[in-house]
């Protein structure tokens, strides 16, 4: 966290939005850093009972019972295969603190408003889940899909929780 | 102590004596006269009037003086206690509030506030007097008395006594001070050598001139409350401004009240200081519980000190825990203070005559819940006057006395708080609910349903049966309301009624909102917390115990008795050990409205937990009531009995759901 901040300070004098990047699945996401809270590695979590596949559970963060989402889970993926190398990326949005699982960090990146391009919205099915990536960002010749915390959360996850294999059980 | 927060302290004395004054005021009016309840109101007002000389709330000494003065003549029996006067003082114990919540803001009221209060009262102030109203007050009493001015020479010397009851001479020269002009010599005469000097001994006295128009009753009553714990007098003096004395500050010669040995029984606290201390506690109990269970991990024998302490360590934390919770625990009283003054004001509006009984006020509850039940005790009162109390010749028609009562109870049960307000009207109209409700389409065949099951619709939001919207009830906000108040606190409302005998509402609440006794049960992997209050007994079924029923779940043969079988693994599809009862363990569970089983694999041990709410960061859960952290610092949920059962039932026959 420390380390991360720390980046964020040295970089805060150019004013373009700063990104906390990761990756899900393979694909290069961000989300602004503002929302960011802290980034923890992968814990068990308390399963929540009858609550769509991508609610992984709880976790005690400080004494705060945390709700983690599995971001894999909530884009139509399937169901992440947790291990310590995964990381818990903690957000607070609207006056809640809720974390989500992802694959690994990547980098922190600014992105200029040029570098930023709407995404498409012609996808059919897709566009639902299309939703919550509100921009593209292009650095280096990588993509970076740029997330709108709000919809991510607000739109409550898949639209058929059929799909997804049951949820794995619990190695303790 | 810097004068704001004497200035707080002050206003939150006045809340009390307001309070006082009302309760007072209508065990007087429901007949039980005492003297002793003028006396105290005479105290209570005068209190208010006192302390608001000081912090120069002139709004309040005027209009508290006259409140003051009528009171005066009723304890002497100078005047009458009719119904007529009744109504006037309650309605001046409001104004006086209201001017009080004013001062409190910093707020001016306009002059007309009080106009009608003050004429009513000034009627009796001067009905049947012999003389001048006692004490004329700035309002009350016209310029031509200003004239008249008197110098007055009081020598006032307290005694040790004084200052052991807490009294503060200086607030009592301030009081005089606002009479008039005030002269003031200090006399250190009876002063010893400092090493002669007890701490709590009085040796200061002062001699006051006083230049007032006020009448020397007035300057009597200023000593009032400390008439006898000292010296003294007062005599008129001519008209001679005292220009000859040195005053002196008083607030140097004010002897050190401090170390006196005034006993003081109590302290207020500020309520964040005390949730701070909670919060701290929980978080203990974590500690603690993290602590013995590494321990465990060790030989006990290699360790003994350790264990020991260990075991210290938990008695300490739980008394600890007690002790603080004590701090927060108020009598349910304060919650039920409002009552017989809404019952006196709503009964009159709708023109029945109404008793009331209380019981159980003193019952000891979390402050945070007393505070949440303000709402919906107000609205199920309301409700039950305007609805449930049929008027004076319907009640003669059904043979039932002319005047309803209303019975509000509190008690402890199975570590929770019931309250319950009962009523001997005509009880729900079950007819008249069925029908609504199947026209809001929120039924479909009422002949279906039991009277109990209908009379829960009740709660439905926007659900009102009265054909009248009268304003005190039937607007369709209500019950909805009740509901979701008493559920944000954990509790619950059930509502019981048999027609034309009454209606009983009954809320439970959980005693504490933070921490609890609870058993941890294990299904598969997962821990999860039952609260132990709800725990009867658990056991181990034969097979033969076990029954399913056509179209109606599983029953556990219980002693002959057949309650139904929850099994917690399908509930929460969770994989289990075990598959069947008789393999694992069955817990007799009590739940506000029923009994029931519930399988679990096994029991892990009780424990204390800190109850951590789920909605702050997730929402409800079903079956789910909170979490709490274990000591390895994992997540374990609280189970809720009643909304597990709730669950069961509407998940049908589980075991056609989930192939096991």
């Amino acid at each position: 966290m420390s380390q991360l901040a720390k980046h964020a300070n040295e970089d805060a004098i150019a004013e373009d939005p700063q990104f906390v990047t990761f990756y899900v699945d393979g694909k290069h996401y961000g989300l602004n850093i503002q929302d960011v809270r802290e980034i923890k590695a992968w814990t068990h979590v308390t399963p929540l009972p009858n609550t769509p596949s991508s609610m992984r559970g709880v976790l005690n963060l400080r004494g705060a019972i945390v709700p983690i989402y599995d971001l894999r889970a909530v884009f139509g993926q399937g169901l992440t295969q947790p291990t310590a190398e995964h990381v818990n990326l903690i957000v607070s949005i609207q006056g809640r603190i809720v974390g989500f699982l992802v694959d690994a960090v990547s980098d922190i990146l600014s992105f200029a408003p040029d570098q930023i391009q709407p995404p498409p919205r012609n996808r059919g099915k897709e566009v639902e889940r299309m939703n919550s990536v509100m921009g593209l960002g292009e650095s280096n010749g990588v993509m970076t899909m740029l997330l709108d915390i709000h919809t991510l959360i607000g739109n409550q996850l898949p639209v058929n929780d059929d799909d997804f294999l049951a949820k794995p059980e619990k190695k303790q | 102590m810097d004068m704001q927060s004497f200035r707080k302290t002050y206003f939150e004395e006045c809340q009390e004596r307001l309070q006082e004054i009302e309760t007072l005021l209508l065990s007087l009016e429901s007949g039980d006269y005492q003297d002793e309840h003028l006396h105290a109101i005479f105290r209570a007002v005068h209190s208010i009037k006192g302390g608001a000389g000081a912090f120069g709330c002139d709004h309040i000494v005027s209009f508290s003086h006259i409140l003051e003065t009528v009171f005066d003549r009723v304890r002497d029996h100078r005047l009458g206690l009719d119904p007529e006067l009744m109504d006037v003082l309650v309605d001046a114990a409001d104004i006086l509030s209201a001017i009080v919540a004013a001062a409190e803001q910093n707020q001016t009221l306009p002059e007309t506030f009080d106009a009608k209060a003050r004429g009513d009262l000034s009627r009796y102030m001067n009905e049947g007097a012999e003389a001048a109203p006692v004490a004329p007050s700035e309002t009350s009493c016209p310029e031509e008395t200003k004239g008249k001015a008197c110098t007055y020479t009081i020598v006032f010397k307290p005694h040790s006594r004084l200052y052991e009851k807490a009294n503060e001479p200086l607030l009592l020269l301030r009081e005089l001070g606002g009479l008039g002009t005030m002269t003031l010599s200090v006399n250190v005469d009876d002063l010893p050598d400092l090493s002669a000097m007890e701490a709590s001994g009085s040796y200061l006295s002062w001699t006051i001139l006083l230049n007032t128009t006020h009448p020397k009753d007035a300057i009597t009553e200023v000593f009032e409350f400390v008439l006898d714990d000292c010296d003294l007098t007062i005599t008129e003096t001519d008209s001679t401004v005292a220009g000859e004395m040195k005053p002196t500050p008083p607030s140097d010669a004010s002897p050190a009240i401090d170390t006196g040995e005034a006993k003081v029984s109590s302290i207020r606290v500020d309520l964040d200081k005390i949730d701070r201390l909670v919060n701290m506690v929980g978080e203990l109990v974590i500690t603690h519980a993290m602590l013995s269970q590494q321990a465990e991990k060790l030989a006990r024998d290699g360790y003994p000190h350790l264990a020991r302490g260990i075991e210290e360590l938990s008695t300490h934390t739980r008394e600890l825990q007690d002790h603080v919770m004590a701090i927060r625990a108020q009598p349910v009283k304060m919650a039920f203070a409002r009552i017989p003054r809404l019952v006196r004001d709503v009964s009159k509006d709708v023109n029945k005559h109404i008793k009331l009984v209380m019981t159980g006020e003193e019952t000891e509850v979390d402050k945070t819940v007393i505070e949440n039940l303000a709402d919906p005790l107000t609205h199920l009162i309301r409700n039950a006057i305007d609805h449930g109390i049929e008027d004076a010749q319907t009640r003669k028609a059904a043979g039932k006395p002319p005047e309803g009562t209303i019975t509000l109870s509190a008690g402890h049960r199975s570590g929770r708080i019931l309250i319950e307000i009962r009523d001997d009207g005509a009880g729900l109209n079950t007819k008249k609910i069925a029908e609504k409700a199947k026209e809001r389409g929120l039924i479909e065949n009422p002949e279906l349903m039991s009277a109990d099951e209908l009379h829960q619709l009740i709660f439905h939001p926007g659900f009102s049966t009265a054909e009248q919207i009268s304003n005190i009830s039937g607007r369709g906000v209500g019950m909805d309301v009740v509901k979701r108040n008493i559920q944000s606190i954990g509790g619950k409302v059930y509502v019981k009624s048999e027609a034309g005998v009454g209606a009983r509402f009954v809320l439970s609440l959980p005693l504490t909102l933070a921490v609890m006794d609870g058993m941890i049960v294990r299904v598969g992997t997962q821990k999860l917390i039952l609260p132990i209050s709800n725990i009867l007994e658990s056991l181990r079924p034969r097979r033969q115990d076990i029954s399913t029923i056509t179209e109606g779940g599983e029953v556990l043969d219980l002693r002959d008795h057949y309650i139904p079988l929850l099994r917690l693994n399908r509930l929460f599809n969770i994989p289990a050990r075990y598959d069947e009862p008789w393999q694992g363990l069955v817990l007799i569970v009590e739940s506000e409205q029923t009994t029931f089983a519930l399988f679990v694999d096994e029991l892990v041990g009780k424990q204390q937990v800190v109850i951590k709410s789920l909605e702050e960061n997730y929402d409800p859960v079903e079956g789910i009531s909170s979490a709490t952290i274990l000591g390895d610092g994992s997540v374990a949920l609280i189970l809720d009995p009643a909304s597990l059962y709730e669950l069961h039932n509407r998940q049908g026959d589980p075991s056609l759901a989930y192939a096991a």
